[in-house]
């Protein structure tokens, strides 16, 4: 039935047509001067659409004959997605105003890629898998060189794209190979497929697709084109890249994990582990020596993904209520830390070394104080909520029988906590230097200031979001 | 009242938090009201664990006032103290008021200073009092974020190596024990300690990675802990962390570190290890004596050898602590007794002896003991303070640093004849380096032309000092009011670790017990 089909994907119709009908408006009237109302009204959708789902839907609900699934885990997902996107997106629209980057498409280009992460939690099929993973990647391309007339920007969009390209190729490569010995690219027809044992060929495809993934998660030994992305963009697109298409690309990597290869859990169980263990090492040591913030947060994704991925590698449903967990807390602290990166500014000029921190405490004690909760969530300190995240996974991990990974895991966080405790050592221990200006937009401030109180308050109960995740993971993991 | 101990943890906090939100600016007003709400928390919080302490029933050898609420993850929000923790929490709420007046001279972000010292308080009665294991982890670790700070900002020269010492040594330390907790959680199916207290963990012996380990998991799980613990404590040879952040702390945070923070190790082998890894105490116990007994030799040698007086007595609260590891796992009535009474004398002992450092550092700026030479000329008082609180550091009768090493001393002599014959002449060391610091600094004449004119104590550095005397003496001549308070409860952890210690891992140590 087209129309319960069109029904079922309705939220992404919606948000795909908002953008296309905004673009064309946009072109014949007053172009780049309507950009600021179009962020906040973008963002708007975002939060009315998350809602939306959040609250109406319902039961599993597949559509175009099981290319597209929308199910409990699906919609948490999509949430998540929704929401970073629209705080990212009011966050950076000061930002982007004042240095003229605020382009009617910027908005827009957003909106797309959302539509693709939410294809992309939801594919049930090869095809709509590469469909929303492309839609979501050339946007994000387009979005990283915003900054045009920058060498590094367009750098970051160059390399960017390259690298992507070069991943997609290797993703379709395993999707072909997968489609070649299942002989369907259904998600429910491989999982009938490798049903007690895949082939070598299906075997191949697997690793092939899980190499993809690994790139658009940017876990190691797949990450190196992060920190040039993460420095090159402007800093609200940094932004935006280290939230919701992460989330997007945890929640495909879990999709195809278990819908389309659930049953040989053992197959891809040690790939995940290896990488798991692989970036958090390397984003805890190659964090150590950055200056720049930037880069220091693109090191700190990666350790983050290989936790989340920790999650993903224990194959239990509980891994993966864990994951969905910690992604929701990781994109959490990531919009409180931004929007302190978006704040620092010398005479109106950004500033990303870490060392034009110093002393900040002193003069900025309110927003010193913030960020030092952010940092010590980021380091899985508790009683901050990023130790929940960590907790989560790693019982995960220990459950699923992956003890020498959780205590990799536990040993990394102790590496990486030292570069957190640099930030906070140049923030409240260093001599004074140049002060950064005091001013800040109002959207920063309450953002700076709503996730780290979350991040204490979160302690009394996760804000709910266990039960959600935990019905979310059991409609993925049966 | 039902929620005793929640209300006597979190009176600090709400105090901190309404420093943070309503006082505002940083003039001499703003100084004073900090530091008057923050001695007026920890004095409600004082008072208010009086009604635990008074309301505690010794006889009963389970948990008291016990509250419980669930909580996230499968995880309870479960409070309660028993005769080993009640009188920690009771070490803490004493000292904490005494800590902010000895702060009341700093000059520098007053307000920040006693926030921190206030949610620091709030973290360690939680330490002592949870009876959830996530919820004893938040608090053990939260600690460090204060006491980083603290180091950090309000510390001497070397402040910013010595923070990050110390918060890196204990953090990793303590994330094996959260990996051990996972696995503990994954075992017994719940994070309540009162029946992990009675859950039996397997000790069928166990290979990993080729390694034949005697007592399986049990040991394992001992060994993550102790990780922990043990850089708390601090033990030979993880103590390292100790000497460079008593140094470099201010003086109420070397106080808080000495008097409390290190009792968190002891505290932790008493609860967790000790009741709950039997076998992994039983394999590992003989290690652990001998590596208490080198580091009562050991750091006692260093602490003669230190040109630092803060350092000093940082090494030597090594060596005191090591008479603490030896007496718990003596696992007999006079070691833990002994033990227990070794932490809290320790705690009035080593606070005042680091304040002692603080009155004369507030003076002169420097903690050189060359610097210093005939004290007494011109601080009589001080040299009388300065001089009972080294006694009671080398252990003199009457003081309540001597029951603690006689009782320690007395339970490992019934174990393990050799250790205590090693231990026994840290005592010896002890007056060695305690009287020749106190000869250098206080005795002989005053040649140094910059001691001329410095002050004897104030009023209010006397006021400190009293009731810290008066514990020192009161639990020196009546050691019953702690024995019997915690004696029942020690009796009854005893008893379990023998029932629940097979035959085949029993050593000599339990052959020996007497009740």
């Amino acid at each position: 039935m087209i129309s319960a089909d069109i029904q079922t994907v309705l939220p992404e119709i919606i948000i795909a047509l908002y953008a296309m009908g905004a673009l064309i408006a946009a072109v014949y009237t007053s172009k780049d001067e309507v950009a600021p109302l179009l962020t906040w009204l973008t963002g708007g959708l975002f939060v009315v659409v998350a809602g939306w789902i959040g609250y109406n839907g319902a039961g599993v609900n597949v559509a175009f004959d099981g290319a597209y699934v929308d199910d409990g885990f699906g919609r948490f997902a999509k949430v998540v997605i929704l929401l970073s996107a629209a705080a990212v997106l009011v966050m950076s629209q000061d930002y982007m105003s004042r240095r003229g980057l605020l382009r009617f498409e910027y908005p827009l280009l957003v909106a797309l890629a959302v539509v693709g992460m939410m294809v992309m939690v939801s594919a049930g099929d090869l095809m709509s898998l590469y469909m929303g993973l492309e839609l979501q990647s050339l946007s994000l391309y387009v979005v990283a060189s915003l900054r045009r007339d920058s060498v590094k920007s367009t750098e970051a969009g160059l390399k960017y794209f390259v690298l992507g390209a070069l991943s997609s190729g290797l993703l379709l490569y395993g999707a072909s190979l997968t489609y070649g010995f299942a002989g369907t690219t259904l998600f429910s027809g491989i999982v009938a497929a490798v049903e007690g044992g895949a082939s070598i060929g299906l075997l191949f495809g697997l690793v092939f697709l899980i190499t993809g993934f690994a790139f658009k998660v940017s876990a190691a030994p797949f990450h190196m084109w992060t920190p040039d992305v993460y420095e090159g963009s402007p800093t609200p697109v940094t932004a935006f890249f280290a939230t919701a298409p992460k989330v997007a690309a945890m929640g495909l990597f879990a999709r195809v994990a278990f819908d389309a290869f659930g049953s040989v859990t053992g197959e891809w169980q040690q790939i995940v582990a290896f990488l798991s263990v692989l970036s958090m090492f390397v984003g805890a040591i190659a964090a150590i020596g950055q200056t720049n913030i930037k880069r220091l947060m693109a090191y700190s994704s990666i350790a983050h993904m290989g936790f989340a991925l920790m999650g993903l590698a224990a194959g239990s449903a509980f891994g993966v209520q864990a994951m969905l967990i910690y992604m929701a807390i990781y994109v959490t602290m990531n919009i409180g830390t931004f929007a302190f990166i978006l704040g620092m500014e010398k005479d109106g000029v950004p500033v990303t070394t870490i060392a034009s921190l110093k002393m900040y405490s002193k003069r900025e004690p309110l927003r010193a104080l913030a960020m030092l909760i952010l940092l010590f969530s980021l380091a899985g300190v508790p009683p901050m909520v990023g130790f929940f995240g960590k907790f989560y996974v790693l019982r995960a991990a220990y459950d699923a029988g992956l003890t020498w990974l959780a205590v990799a895991g536990v040993i990394a966080s102790v590496i990486g906590a030292f570069y957190y405790l640099r930030i906070v050592y140049f923030m409240y221990f260093g001599e004074e230097t140049e002060a950064l200006d005091g001013k800040i937009s109002p959207v920063l401030w309450v953002s700076l200031m709503a996730t780290a109180a979350v991040m204490v308050v979160g302690v009394v109960n996760l804000f709910g979001i266990e039960p959600l995740a935990a019905a979310a993971a059991a409609t993925l993991v049966n | 009242m039902e929620n005793l101990l929640s209300i006597t943890t979190f009176i600090p906090l709400l105090a901190a938090a309404i420093l943070a939100v309503f006082l505002r600016g940083d003039d001499g007003q703003a100084r004073t009201n900090a530091k008057w709400v923050a001695m007026l928390a920890t004095l409600a919080t004082f008072l208010v664990s009086l009604f635990i302490l008074f309301g505690f029933d010794p006889a009963d050898t389970g948990f008291q006032f016990v509250e419980e609420r669930t909580w996230l993850a499968g995880l309870t929000y479960k409070m309660g103290v028993d005769g080993i923790s009640v009188l920690f929490v009771m070490l803490t709420t004493f000292l904490m008021p005494l800590v902010i007046w000895s702060a009341w001279d700093v000059k520098v972000r007053v307000k920040e200073y006693m926030i921190a010292f206030l949610i620091l308080e709030t973290l360690m009665l939680g330490v002592f009092m949870a009876l959830d294991l996530v919820l004893f982890y938040l608090f053990f670790e939260a600690g460090l974020i204060p006491m980083f700070l603290i180091i950090g900002i309000w510390g001497g020269k070397d402040r910013i190596y010595a923070a990050f010492k110390f918060f890196l040594y204990t953090f990793l330390g303590s994330v094996l024990m959260l990996v051990a907790m996972v696995g503990m959680f994954a075992d017994a199916g719940t994070t309540d300690i009162p029946t992990l207290l009675t859950h039996e963990f397997a000790f069928a012996d166990m290979t990993v990675l080729g390694i034949h380990i005697v007592g399986g998991m049990q040991t394992l799980l001992w060994i993550a802990f102790f990780a922990s613990f043990a850089v708390k404590m601090p033990m030979w040879p993880v103590h390292t962390w100790l000497p460079d952040a008593h140094v470099q702390a201010p003086t109420a945070g070397s106080v808080v570190l000495a008097a409390i923070l290190l009792k968190m190790g002891g505290y932790g082998f008493l609860r967790f290890s000790l009741p709950m890894f039997p076998v992994g105490s039983a394999v590992m116990g003989d290690l652990v004596l001998w590596m208490s007994a080198i580091a009562i030799v050991y750091t006692s040698l260093v602490a003669l050898v230190q040109e630092d007086m803060k350092k000093l007595i940082a090494y030597s609260s090594v060596a005191h602590m090591g008479y603490v590891t030896m007496g718990i796992f003596a696992v007999n009535q006079q070691g833990i007794d002994g033990a227990i009474f070794q932490m809290l004398s320790h705690g009035f002992i080593s606070g005042a002896l680091f304040l002692c450092v603080g009155v004369i550092y507030d003076r002169m700026h420097t903690r050189e003991i060359d610097a210093y030479g005939g004290l007494v000329n011109r601080m009589p008082a001080y040299a009388l303070i300065f001089m009972f609180f080294t006694m009671a550091n080398v252990g003199l009768p009457g003081t309540s640093g001597f029951v603690g090493e006689f009782l320690t001393l007395m339970g490992i002599f019934k174990v393990n004849t050799w250790i205590a014959l090693v231990a026994a002449s840290g005592v010896i060391l002890s007056a060695g380096y305690a009287l020749w610091l106190y000869r250098r600094v206080v005795m002989g004449d005053l040649i140094k032309e910059s001691l001329k004119s410095i002050t004897d104590m104030t009023r209010r550095e006397k006021m400190i000092f009293a009731p810290l005397v008066a514990m020192t003496l009161l639990l020196g001549v009546m050691p019953t009011l702690v024995t019997d308070l915690i004696g029942p409860s020690v009796g009854a952890l005893i008893a379990h670790v023998h029932a629940s210690t097979p035959a085949e891992f029993l050593s000599a140590a339990a052959d020996t017990v007497t009740h």
